[in-house]
């Protein structure tokens, strides 16, 4: 019996080691240690053996299920992994494919503009304020201080509905509407459509967007205004930017300026950008005339305050490029999609 | 306004340095659009005289000249030009010589005669064609007898060189209309005095109030009219000095006399005009309004009607001059005229903008009034122009004026608080520093307590309240000098619900693959047909524009729709496989808002074709969109009598059972126009009332703790009747415990009956308190399908 239990061993070492397949791995199983295997048969055949030897016999039988189960098990293992290697080897894919994933859309990239500027202002603590795109000519230009005889007011400048009602020239009726409606400390910013009387061209557009800002409290300075500003153009152009602030004219503010910054191309140094001069022209502001505040009923002695306005186009173009201000309308997808 | 550096020097001293002196200009608030150099690029061209003219040997139209260029031997050039002639002195351009446009001339033969170099004209030297005297427009330039010598290098010669700077000058300083006022800020600038012009003339004759009368009979609307006689008058070419400064500043060289004027003009900003006295009938000057209709010849020889608010000057019968705008033909200075009349006169702003308007006749004399100009101006300027006339040579002047001046302008000071201004522009300056900024800019101040009384000269009309002197102190301090501070006022950031939404939509949108477009907002009428806007629609009551560009932006936008659909045909036009696009807009509509205002309605449009383009993909998107802004309630209901779509694709979409929009597949007819052949999948949705619908808000829902019980049920339906509809039974029928409803196929083929449709809905049902048992949800299962079957004529089919 003992010889015939060295067999078996011998026996399932010799056909597990050659089992091919899972399958066959199973048969030598069932055939080894089933219910009918040959090792059951051994045990079963035990009964006429003396206690000693029953014992020794059982203990030897027991010993060698434990190897061939140990043999099962390791045979089991090695060919579920040989099967998953050849899975893997079949199934490999070409992953320099393209991606299944629904391409993503754009927004304008006035849009996104606008969102980047507004970001940058909202963070220093401006509400955005809205207003319509047909004002009144009260909003447009008496409450903003521009003379009856200002030439921005001809029917050549300005796209009129009635005498009285206009299309916006610019975002800074906001102003007038906000200084009505809130009482300091007011920091809005207003970012909208603007219309005036301009053929389309490369750099006119009849339609553009500008973006309006108003801060209005005790103890405002210029000061203020230019550091605002100066900050302002580090977050959008870089934190390299400088700003230069030059003496301008515009009815609601005074004194007024015009904002240029180091040119964000050349750093300054002269280039096609900023036509050599190392600056580029970004902004109007100032400080708020006092006709204007009087308008949303504030003294004049107590408050001062400062606004400015910006082209969207303008600042789009510059910070991407952008060499004709048509592209904006036409709304070519292959335009719009580089703005993703 | 062009100012030649050299003409400015006359006044004040400026930098040598034209970047120093323009940077500091600018920064001083003088804005400077360009800034130019005279003759330059200029290489190797002197000054030559034609000693003889012979005839080219080969050549009718040629001439070969044999000229002076100051050397042992005479220069031979060849030469077509008409105008030249023996002893003639002009500017020859030699051999290896370089013309400001970068032309290099080399000597040659012409016709086989040799050619050493070119008469030049003064096109060929750089000067535009308008500011070019008639005389030489056609041909080489003839210098003025004894203006240099033959061989002197001839832009030293005829002090060519200058630097032309271009000042942009806002509609707050027209003072700054004239050399005297640029002067005046450069001298302000630098800290430079500033030289008045002599105006005092040195032998006068006569009186020119025996010459002439005056009366002004509408003060209100000329304040001043100085009136100076020269006779004998001597019509001549002005001097090269003159003609060249006028070239630079880019007027065109006329004779003696108007270029005096034109002179002043542009010396004081004072628009001069001279009569022929022996014209004006009854030798009187009337200031008038014309009569109403009235007609008159100008000097452009124009007939032009008249309006009884238009101011006319006149002689004893007639109108003689359209005052501030354009002298009469009847008055014209004549090459044999002998005595003149100069007027200079200050009349009202808006009287003559009006006039000029009317008459769509602008001059640089009515640019400047209606601008404004200083009263004072007139006399100075009047005595200018003589003793102008007097140092040319060009006539006698007569002593004195007619100066009619009814109320004579005083000088107000304005009170300014230095405290204010340093409050303004956050600097620290004191009151003495104050008084010698405005003591730079010709003002005079002395102190009233902690005030300063200022007074600007007469010539700052912009000049009238204490902000204004903020500005004056501000500039010339410079603005680069003011500390850069951020404002100590605090802000909460913040944005309104409409803004956010819309924010939030657009996000949304391109998340699901969409580009975002943006069109005009104001468009074509005609657009409307374009898109077949039935003819009662509100969409058809526009807002016209009265000065459009064109008809095809002439009124305001009541849908979003056309402009797409535009955007979408260029696209195709430009051969973009595909396109997928919205726009978030106003639209406006004839109909008075809150503030009277026209009412501006937030409007959506999405449209897309291509090969992804499909209705159920773009209703897909929309009902993303209402999810994420949290609308509930969207309902889309078959539309067939929508002309915009395709009769058997479009939906209305209902919101709380209001039109919202519209969706579905773009007619032909109408793709047919934006030139689409494809399917067009579009909608216009009213974004207003997705807005008022909105409840982006997120309310946490616990999650289930009993298990849902699913039933899959496939319905046989008429093939026109709704799955919309099914569904909306299923729900009113489901109570309390049906969870969901979602349609998961739909099918018509050979195992379902001709004319109809399998539908097959999966049903969740779920109670929040307990397991549900078998017999709780038959009992609503088999309600369900009794009303299926009743309603929609539904019968079950197999799975």
């Amino acid at each position: 019996m003992q010889k015939r239990l060295a067999e078996i061993l011998q026996e399932a070492k010799q056909e597990l080691g050659s089992a091919e397949t899972l399958a066959r791995a199973e048969e030598l199983r069932v055939r080894f240690l089933g219910k009918k295997g040959e090792l059951t048969e051994i045990l079963r055949s035990m009964g006429g053996l003396s206690p000693e030897e029953r014992k020794s016999m059982g203990q030897a039988a027991n010993s060698v299920r434990g190897e061939i189960e140990r043999m099962l098990e390791e045979r089991f293992t090695s060919l579920k992994e040989a099967a998953k290697n050849l899975r893997f080897k079949e199934e490999r894919i070409d992953v320099t494919e393209p991606g299944k994933v629904k391409a993503l859309g754009s927004k304008h990239p006035l849009t996104v503009t606008i969102e980047e500027i507004s970001r940058i202002f909202q963070s220093m603590g401006y509400q955005i304020a809205e207003g319509p795109e047909i004002e009144t000519v009260f909003n447009n230009f008496d409450a903003l201080n521009a003379a009856p005889n200002h030439p921005a007011r001809d029917m050549t400048d300005t796209f009129y509905i009635t005498e009285d009602v206009l299309l916006r020239t610019q975002t800074s009726p906001v102003q007038v509407r906000t200084l009505q409606a809130q009482k300091p400390s007011i920091k809005v910013i207003s970012p909208g459509r603007c219309f005036r009387c301009d053929t389309p061209d490369a750099t006119h557009s009849p339609m553009f967007h500008q973006i309006e800002g108003l801060l209005v409290d005790e103890g405002i300075t210029m000061a203020d205004l230019k550091g605002t500003l100066d900050c302002f153009a580090k977050e959008i152009f870089g934190s390299q930017t400088r700003t230069k602030f030059r003496p301008h004219h515009f009815p609601f503010t005074e004194p007024s300026a015009e904002m240029d910054v180091s040119c964000f191309k050349c750093g300054g140094k002269g280039c096609r950008v900023c036509k050599g001069s190392g600056w580029i022209e970004i902004l109007g502001c100032g400080m708020v005339h006092p006709n204007v505040l009087a308008i949303g009923g504030l003294d004049t002695e107590k408050y001062t305050g400062f606004a400015f306005g910006m082209g969207v186009e303008r600042i789009a173009m510059l910070k991407y490029g952008v060499d004709d201000i048509r592209l904006f309308f036409e709304n070519d997808v292959r335009f719009i999609e580089q703005f993703r | 306004m062009l100012v030649p550096i050299e003409w400015l020097s006359a006044y004040t001293d400026a930098p040598a340095d034209i970047d120093t002196f323009c940077e500091r200009m600018i920064m001083s608030g003088s804005n400077i659009e360009t800034a130019e150099e005279t003759a330059a690029g200029i290489e190797k061209v002197v000054v030559g005289r034609i000693l003889s003219i012979e005839k080219h040997p080969d050549a009718d139209k040629l001439v070969v000249c044999q000229v002076d260029i100051g050397q042992a031997e005479p220069l031979q050039v060849v030469t077509g030009a008409t105008n030249v002639f023996e002893g003639a002195l002009l500017p020859v351009i030699l051999d290896g010589g370089r013309l400001p446009d970068g032309t290099v001339i080399r000597r040659g033969k012409l016709r086989g005669v040799e050619s050493c170099g070119m008469f030049c004209s003064f096109k060929e030297l750089g000067y535009d064609d308008k500011v070019v005297p008639v005389v030489f427009r056609d041909g080489v330039w003839i210098l003025e007898e004894g203006s240099a010598a033959p061989g002197a290098e001839l832009t030293e010669a005829m002090q060519m060189k200058d630097h032309v700077v271009d000042f942009e000058i806002t509609p707050n300083r027209p003072d700054c209309l004239s050399m005297l006022g640029m002067a005046r800020e450069s001298a302000a600038t630098f800290g430079a005095a500033l030289r008045y012009p002599e105006t005092r003339c040195g032998k006068e004759s006569g009186n020119a109030a025996e010459h002439i009368k005056v009366e002004i009979r509408r003060p209100d609307l000329c304040r001043r009219y100085v009136a100076r006689v020269v006779t004998d008058v001597k019509i001549a070419q002005s001097p090269w000095w003159m003609q060249r400064r006028l070239m630079h500043a880019g007027m065109r060289p006329i004779n003696n006399i108007v270029d005096i004027t034109n002179y002043v003009m542009l010396e004081y900003g004072q628009p001069i005009h001279a009569f022929d006295i022996r014209t004006l009938k009854g030798a009187q000057i009337i200031v008038d309004t014309a009569a109403e209709g009235e007609r008159f010849v100008t000097l452009d020889g124009t007939e032009r009607t008249l309006d009884a608010e238009m101011l006319l000057i006149k002689d004893a019968e007639r109108g003689v001059a359209l005052a501030g705008v354009m002298g009469g033909l009847n008055s014209e200075i004549e090459d044999d005229t002998r005595t003149i009349l100069v007027e200079a006169a200050n009349f009202n702003e808006d009287s003559i903008r009006r006039t000029s308007k009317r008459l769509g006749l602008r001059t640089e004399a009515s640019a400047r009034f209606e601008k404004g100009i200083d009263p004072a101006l007139a006399a100075a300027a009047a005595d200018r122009v003589c003793r102008l006339i007097e140092e040319l040579g060009a006539g006698t002047v007569q002593a004195g004026s007619v100066d009619c001046y009814p109320a004579p302008k005083q000088a107000k000071p304005v009170r300014v608080r230095p405290a204010r201004i340093n409050a303004m522009l956050g600097i620290e300056l004191s009151a003495e520093e104050m008084e010698a900024i405005f003591e730079r800019l010709e003002m005079r101040s002395e102190k009233d307590g902690d005030a300063l009384l200022v007074t600007p000269p007469g010539i700052r009309l912009d000049l009238e309240s204490e902000v204004d002197f903020v500005e004056e102190v501000a500039r010339l301090y410079g603005y680069d000098r003011l500390p850069v501070t951020l404002p100590k006022s605090s802000g909460r950031s913040g944005e309104p619900r409409a803004r956010r939404l819309r924010d939030l939509a657009r996000d949304t949108l391109v998340a699901l693959g969409l580009d975002e477009i943006q069109t005009y907002s104001f468009v074509s009428p005609k657009q409307l047909d374009q898109i077949a806007l039935p003819e009662d629609a509100a969409e058809r009551s526009l807002i016209r524009l009265i000065n459009p560009l064109g008809e095809e932006n002439s009124v305001m936008r009541t849908a979003l729709l056309p402009n797409l659909l535009e955007v979408l045909g260029r696209n195709n036009a430009r051969s973009n496989a595909k396109a997928a696009v919205f726009e978030l807009g106003n639209t406006f509509f004839n109909v008075p808002g809150p503030d009277g205002l026209p009412q501006e309605r937030e409007a959506l449009a999405l449209g897309a074709y291509g090969p992804e383009a499909d209705f159920y993909a773009l209703k897909g998107v929309v009902e993303a969109l209402c999810e994420k802004l949290g609308v509930s309630g969207l309902r889309f209901v078959s539309e067939t009598q929508n002309a915009t779509y395709h009769p058997g694709r479009c939906a209305r979409l209902l919101l709380d059972g209001e039109t919202a929009g519209y969706l579905g597949e773009l007619h032909p007819n109408v793709a047919e126009r934006y030139g689409l052949e494809q399917r067009v999948i579009c909608a216009e949705i009213s974004f207003a009332k997705l807005q008022a619908a909105a409840h982006p808000e997120i309310v946490y829902q616990p999650l289930p703790k009993y298990p849902a019980v699913a039933r899959d049920i496939a319905l046989l339906i008429d093939r026109d009747t709704c799955v919309g509809d099914v569904e909306d039974v299923i729900r009113a029928n489901g109570g309390e415990i049906l969870e969901s409803v979602l349609l998961f196929d739909v099918y018509t083929g050979v195992q379902v009956p001709p004319g109809k449709k399998s539908a097959a809905f999966s049903l969740v049902y779920r109670a929040e308190d307990h397991t549900l048992t078998d017999e709780e949800v038959q009992i609503v299962h088999s309600r369900i399908l009794q009303a299926l079957s009743a309603q929609c004529g539904a019968s079950l089919r197999e799975i």
